[in-house]
């Protein structure tokens, strides 16, 4: 209180303490610079920080978004600029949503997204469960496996559309060595979505095996003894010990390779174009092909909303889990 | 329940020798407490025996059963960590019956085993609660009953004490002896502190730089320590060691004139070799009466210090550079600066080598 002149004992009138009073407790919520009291107080001061960030968060993403769901309730085309925008309520919506196409598309990147992040699971937990225990040369072996996940997706796309080739593509090349007849990897409908996968699988696997075994390194190596004291077979250890504890990591690196398996466009683009037919357009290749190939801009927008959606209430239930796992840590 | 045998087991880390060359035989049912500063082995070996360790050289037999090269699960042992490594993901049920389940053992005899321990150490309300969140007193006893819910030849104890409060320590341990001889559950115990270790050992194996230095009972460690760093370690505070010259059947205390004249045979015996030459003498701190009245050639030192301790008041004095303390009661007014005179019990007196710090006579 250096600005305080009475001391607030000596005060003789009651007036006087409770002039005092007032001061000792706003003085506690206000910035004291020293000699003089604002009337700010510390939640106002830090507002005025966040500020600037909060002005350019909203400028480059509330904006847009705002924009693209209004322009998901008109009949518009940036093309066709000059013809004004026309609302139809929820005609895009209903229109995607009863289009048996569309659904073709959900069901193929249903099963994309489920069998890609199952296969590349199992893979991941499993690698990084060998990668665990220390050996000659893991730091090598582990810097040749992340190696796919630091390529552009667009160059693997295109390297394993020359290794696909059926007639000249070092795939069948190798198979033929076996005797095993050419495969039309990619021009085949039933083939060629799980040669996406397999692709997909190839290069982001390791990001699963990255994760997994930092989660599994993040147990401790004491829990592992007292489990083998407690005569625990490999199986029992890694089912009530690893997998529990590593979990939370587990979770969200599914949810992630979930969300951008969801979202999986460059890869298939240059493996695959989409084809044969639309074999292997995801949601987001077809949202893709109608925002930016017939822009069909509010049809698209539309389109966008749908799929945000549906990413968002996936990652919620994840989400939930996670909390639900905390919550059991802490509860009593 | 098993024994248990060392025979000369070595464990080097690169060139640090860990154990160098430990012997030991623990009998069926009994209490060992290997007793130890930080760094002297002692959890290296417990965790040999364990098998968590495997041992550069040597040989461990349970039953005379060699287990050298078998691992933890085929020895059956259980163990408590120091800071106890529970399940923290699984609740105190599940924590307790993980033994169990991992053998497969019917839900039925699982029930039944749970039941058991759930009485011995009065989990009943806790079984639901998650290991993680349980204070260190709880944490401990969970960690004790799941380590002897399958019934273990050996239990193995890594400092489970050291986690807890002091007052809370003193229960516990009081406890855990009862428990051991309730179960008959042989047992061996690790710790650096050795009111611990005077407390619950039926043997305490003191152990020093990987090796050991002296096996026996609580007692006859503090009575004969067998080198100058036994009887320091043992007891609080520790010995008193007073550097003297032995010349003819008595000593004479460094840094004074006192002469100690030496009545018991069997010290003069033993002394024979020293003729001339200068000994370590020891003596505990409640082994030496203070006097108010000074006698002729008696020993008298001035009073440096004085630290009250519950009933008894430690004394402390200087022999030469050395401090000198003496236990006494509060009889006698003292204070700093008074002269005093001292006697010391012969038949407690313990004679070492100063060269090798073994004892002479203890």
């Amino acid at each position: 209180m250096a600005d305080n002149d009475k001391k607030p004992g000596a005060s003789p009138a009651l007036v006087h303490s409770e002039e005092v009073l007032e001061r000792f407790t706003k003085a506690s919520d206000r910035v004291t610079m020293g000699r003089k009291t604002y009337g700010l107080s510390d939640r106002a001061f830090m507002f005025f920080f966040l500020l600037p960030s909060l002005f350019i968060l909203l400028f480059l993403v509330g904006y847009p978004f705002i924009t693209l769901i209004r322009s998901g309730f008109y009949n518009f085309s940036v093309l066709r600029a000059a013809t004004p925008a026309k609302f139809i309520g929820v005609g895009n919506f209903t229109f995607i949503l009863t289009d048996p196409f569309t659904w073709e598309r959900f069901i193929f990147t249903g099963k994309f997204v489920i069998l890609n992040v199952l296969v590349q699971f199992l893979l991941g937990v499993g690698i990084a469960y060998l990668l665990q225990k220390n050996f000659k040369g893991r730091s090598v072996v582990l810097t040749l496996i992340l190696m796919p996940m630091m390529l552009c997706p667009i160059v693997v796309g295109l390297f394993w559309k020359y290794m696909f080739n059926t007639e000249w593509g070092i795939v069948n090349y190798i198979l033929s060595i076996f005797g095993i007849g050419k495969v039309e990897w990619l021009a085949r409908e039933n083939i060629s979505v799980y040669s996406v996968i397999i692709v997909d699988t190839w290069m982001w696997t390791p990001f699963m095996i990255l994760l997994a075994l930092a989660a599994f390194t993040a147990i401790p190596k004491y829990l592992y003894e007292a489990a083998e004291i407690d005569r625990a077979s490999s199986w029992f250890k890694f089912r009530h010990i690893t997998l529990p504890l590593s979990a939370p990591v587990l979770i969200i690196a599914v949810l992630f390779r979930m969300i951008d398996s969801i979202k999986a466009f460059d890869l298939i683009y240059t493996l695959t174009g989409g084809g044969p037919g639309s074999a292997t357009q995801t949601l987001s290749f077809d949202l893709y092909k109608r925002a930016f190939q017939y822009f069909y801009t509010g049809e698209a927008s539309a389109y966008g909303v749908i799929l945000l959606l549906v990413i968002m209430s996936l990652s919620l239930i994840f989400i939930r889990y996670l909390n639900r796992l905390a919550a059991q840590n802490v509860r009593r | 329940m098993s024994t248990v045998r060392l025979e000369n087991l070595k464990k080097y880390y690169g060139t640090v020798k860990a154990i160098d060359g430990v012997n030991l035989n623990v009998e069926s049912r009994s209490f060992v407490v290997l007793l130890g500063p930080s760094g002297c082995g002692k959890t290296t070996t417990l965790r040999c025996i364990a098998g968590l360790e495997v041992p550069t050289d040597g040989k461990i037999y349970f039953d005379d059963r060699d287990v050298t090269g078998l691992s933890p699960s085929e020895r059956n042992v259980g163990m408590v960590f120091q800071f106890y490594a529970l399940y923290p993901h699984m609740s105190v049920l599940e924590n307790i019956t993980f033994p169990l389940r991992a053998c497969r053992v019917p839900p039925k005899t699982i029930e039944e085993k749970v039941k058991e321990v759930v009485q011995i150490f009065q989990l009943k309300d806790l079984l639901k609660y998650k290991a993680s969140i349980l204070p260190p007193g709880d944490q401990q006893r969970v960690a004790l009953a799941r380590a002897v819910v399958r019934d273990p030849g050996v239990l193995l104890l890594d400092e489970p004490l050291s986690a807890l409060d002091e007052k809370f320590r003193e229960k516990m341990r009081s406890e855990l002896g009862k428990l051991q001889k309730r179960l008959g559950i042989t047992t061996i115990y690790v710790t650096h502190d050795q009111r611990e270790a005077m407390a619950l050992g039926d043997v305490i194996v003191v152990m020093r730089d990987g090796l050991i230095l002296q096996v026996g009972s609580p007692q006859e460690l503090y009575e004969h320590p067998n080198s100058i760093f036994v009887g320091n370690f043992l007891g609080t505070p520790g010995m008193n060691f007073v550097e003297c010259r032995y010349e003819k059947g008595s000593l004479v205390l460094k840094g004074t004139s006192y002469r100690l004249k030496l009545e018991r045979q069997d010290l003069i015996a033993h002394l024979v070799p020293y003729e001339g030459r200068e000994v370590i003498m020891g003596i505990r701190p409640e082994y030496v009466h203070v006097d108010g009245k000074l006698k002729d050639g008696g020993l008298s030192l001035e009073v440096v210090a004085i630290e009250p301790a519950g009933r008894y008041r430690l004394i402390d004095f200087l022999i030469g550079e050395k401090v000198f303390r003496v236990r006494t009661d509060w009889e006698l007014s003292l204070v700093p600066g008074r002269r005093v005179g001292l006697q010391m019990r012969e038949d407690r007196l313990c004679i070492f080598d100063k060269e090798s710090g073994r004892a002479v006579v203890s």
